[in-house]
């Protein structure tokens, strides 16, 4: 309140001179500092059982991102919901608090910085795009906030970010590439050409699809990366060799239809193997015109869109409380079809955080709470699958803040996705590229 | 692919994105010639075109019946609101070029957050109102894509028959030539620009309600063809309605031929630095008048 006095003590008609309002100002600053400092101030109140954990959600509402964001916050308000309902975290009740990040890495971090310093979360959460995650993971490291990503990307796996940032609700690129290619070489192709996003999460596909086809004896052919703001794709299929075995497709943002049905006016029925990542139609009917000639080719999904023949009661269970029909699509408007092989993160993730919280004894968000919260986190050791984790099994190595799972390779038939194939764990695992146990708190 | 077939690909791709630009810079032209005023918002009425567009097809529910409608009743209402626009904001600021400037600016802003707001933020996709494909004997194309060359050519065509034949057309270019003498003969020079800055967006509008079933509704689809419009506009001749239709085909042509056989972003570069080089050694552009 007293930063919206400034602009007007600059005014020689205001009442408070500068010099006034500066003085205010640092007092209030100075203030608040020492109370924050003072010992036994803060540190040593009880938290009243009724006072709600603050998780705060990094939403992408608006920007390139936006359907997945309006996902993501159904799934979250869904399982806040369920938690609350069964007594919340720790005997206290979650209270979400969310921010639109504009899809923006730059909002990001300043969405990260309100929850910090405005809003005062226990926990940041929810973030999906990869540059925004690499926008906002750093200043979530320096204000010590732990964030809980659902991003997919590698990053965190990687070592590139730091000890308060964790995935252990989604796989990472790296093990869903290289757990999908053995299956492409043996039952596709050993040709492929990939065509992917022109930045970090495209990169992932890039590199870890193309040494994952090596070691089967495949090999890439050629590249087509497409720059993040690009609206038309015909240009690019051209430059797909003609004796490619495999055409491999990662795609994201609002373009992705735009993208597949112009593959399709290019090659009609006389196409190649297709092999994509289920992202390129993430909130897109299958049935769609114009995608009919999608018919016979393969997607990965992390989390069938279509309810199979064996359903598990915990999809059952999942399914009704975000509200999402047997096809994928929302209860209510049929046309509205879900992210269903990501916003299933932002479900698990939240019992994650309870476990965590719960097995920590986390209070507040003091340093040493935190620290006690980060490594109750690192120690654990995998989920099973049921209600909690509708997903599926997972193991989680916390060295690398990352999870295993296991991931669906669907082709479409009749415009529906049927699963063809299910990985096992094992097929995705790797060593771990970095520990950040060892960095400092 | 083989050379030939390779290259008549990006010439298709190119000349379909040619003619939906030349359809938009040409609004942006016919503004800033008429009433020199530089329209910031121009991208935001190709971006209403096709989220109107988009309403229709919904409401109507029939793609063909739906896009029959939405082409011609999307560019009416975004007219109505670029009137409405001319008479409260335009016409308070007496056309300065500075002021309109900014006030277009905000209108941009304004629109797109009054459409993120009512709309949404999804990229929502149309029904193309006739759906077929031309298989070439290398690949296949887009039959819809063939039909926007050649509605905008008729567009395009009927355009320059106005400005160039119609009694409208004379007023318009009596007040683009000397506003002030034409005020000084009778000519309502206030309902002239009116009726410019309306028809500017109209062609926008049309290029948004066009270009829907090919790449879908979406709030922020009206940054690009902006951009566009102003790079053919300044290459062009800043207010040449010739070098604005001239300069959409170097550009949309060069686009297509450079993005497949090179880089997408090798074809912007070298249209900024087109631009760049317009600036400095010809700045009234290539088919623009000295200024007076």
């Amino acid at each position: 309140m007293t930063r919206s006095k400034t602009p007007k003590s600059s005014s020689s008609k205001s009442l408070i001179t500068r010099r006034a309002a500066l003085q205010g100002l640092g007092a209030v600053a100075g203030g608040s500092a020492a109370l924050g400092l003072a010992p036994g101030f803060v540190r040593y109140i009880q938290v009243s059982a009724a006072e709600p954990i603050k998780i705060g959600f990094q939403a992408h509402r608006t920007g390139i991102g936006a359907a997945y964001g309006r996902w993501y916050e159904r799934t979250t308000n869904a399982a806040v919901k369920l938690i609350n309902g069964a007594g919340g975290i720790a005997g206290r009740p979650i209270e979400l608090i969310v921010e639109d990040d504009g899809t923006d890495p730059k909002r990001g971090a300043e969405v990260v910085e309100k929850f910090a310093s405005q809003h005062k979360v226990d926990i940041t959460f929810g973030t999906l795009f990869s540059h925004v995650v690499m926008g906002s993971a750093p200043r979530a490291g320096e204000l010590k906030m732990p964030y809980f990503v659902v991003s997919e990307g590698h990053h965190v796996a990687s070592g590139a970010l730091n000890r308060y940032t964790f995935q252990p609700g989604i796989t990472d690129v790296k093990a869903q590439v290289s757990s999908m290619a053995p299956w492409i070489a043996k039952n596709l192709g050993k040709k492929v050409t990939m065509i992917f996003p022109d930045y970090a999460f495209g990169y992932d596909h890039r590199d870890f699809f193309s040494a994952a086809i090596e070691k089967q004896g495949g090999q890439v052919l050629q590249l087509l990366p497409i720059p993040a703001t690009e609206t038309s794709y015909t240009k690019y299929f051209p430059q797909i060799p003609s004796d490619t075995e495999v055409l491999y497709h990662v795609m994201v943002g609002p373009g992705v239809l735009t993208f597949v049905k112009e593959m399709g006016e290019f090659y009609g029925s006389n196409r190649p193997q297709i092999f994509g990542f289920i992202d390129s139609l993430e909130a897109v009917d299958i049935a769609s015109p114009g995608l009919e000639f999608l018919d016979g080719t393969y997607f990965w999904e992390a989390y069938p869109r279509y309810a199979q023949a064996k359903q598990s009661d915990a999809d059952k269970a999942y399914r009704a409380a975000v509200g999402v029909d047997n096809s994928g699509a929302s209860l209510e408007d049929p046309k509205d079809v879900a992210t269903y092989s990501h916003m299933f993160g932002c479900w698990e993730t939240l019992y994650i955080i309870k476990e965590a919280i719960e097995a920590s004894g986390y209070q507040s968000p003091t340093a040493a709470d935190k620290k006690k919260l980060i490594e109750a986190t690192e120690a654990m050791k995998g989920w099973k699958e049921g209600n909690e984790h509708p997903q599926g099994d997972k193991t989680f190595v916390g060295q690398i803040h990352q999870c295993f799972g296991h991931q669906f390779i669907s082709k479409v038939a009749g415009g529906k996705l049927e699963v063809a194939h299910k990985t096992e764990i094992a097929d995705g695992t790797y060593e771990p590229e970095t520990d950040y146990t060892k960095m400092a708190l | 692919m083989s050379l030939g077939p390779h290259l008549l690909l990006a010439l298709m791709e190119g000349t379909v994105a040619a003619f939906v630009l030349a359809l938009t810079a040409l609004g942006l032209a016919l503004v800033f010639g008429v009433m020199r005023i530089v329209n910031v918002a121009h991208g935001e009425f190709f971006m209403l075109g096709a989220v109107l567009a988009w309403a229709f097809a919904h409401l109507i529910g029939s793609p063909a019946l739906g896009f029959l409608v939405a082409i011609i009743a999307s560019p009416i209402i975004v007219g109505g609101a670029a009137l409405a626009i001319d008479r409260m904001i335009l016409r308070r600021f007496n056309y300065q070029p500075e002021a309109t400037i900014v006030a277009t600016i905000g209108l941009l802003y304004i629109i797109q957050q009054l459409v993120l707001v009512f709309y949404g933020p999804d990229a929502r996709s149309v029904e193309a109102p006739i759906n077929f494909r031309i298989q070439l004997p290398w690949f296949g194309y887009s039959g819809y894509k063939v039909v926007v060359a050649g509605i905008a050519a008729l567009l395009l065509l009927a355009t320059w028959y106005g400005i160039a034949r119609t009694k409208l057309g004379l007023v318009m270019r009596a007040t683009q030539f000397d506003s002030e003498t034409a005020q000084a003969f009778g000519i309502p020079v206030d309902r002239v620009y009116a009726a410019v800055f309306a028809i500017g967006a109209m062609l926008a509008a049309i290029a948004g309600v066009l270009i829907v079933p090919i790449k879908q509704a979406y709030y922020l689809m009206g940054l690009d063809p902006l951009l566009l419009s102003f790079i053919v506009v300044i290459i062009g001749g800043l207010g040449s309605l010739r070098g604005a239709i001239i300069a959409a085909f170097v550009i949309g042509i060069s686009d297509g031929v450079i993005s497949v056989f090179f880089s997408p972003n090798l074809s912007k570069i070298l249209a900024t630095l087109l631009v760049a080089l317009v600036l400095v050694f010809r700045p009234e552009g290539l088919f623009g008048g000295k200024a007076r």
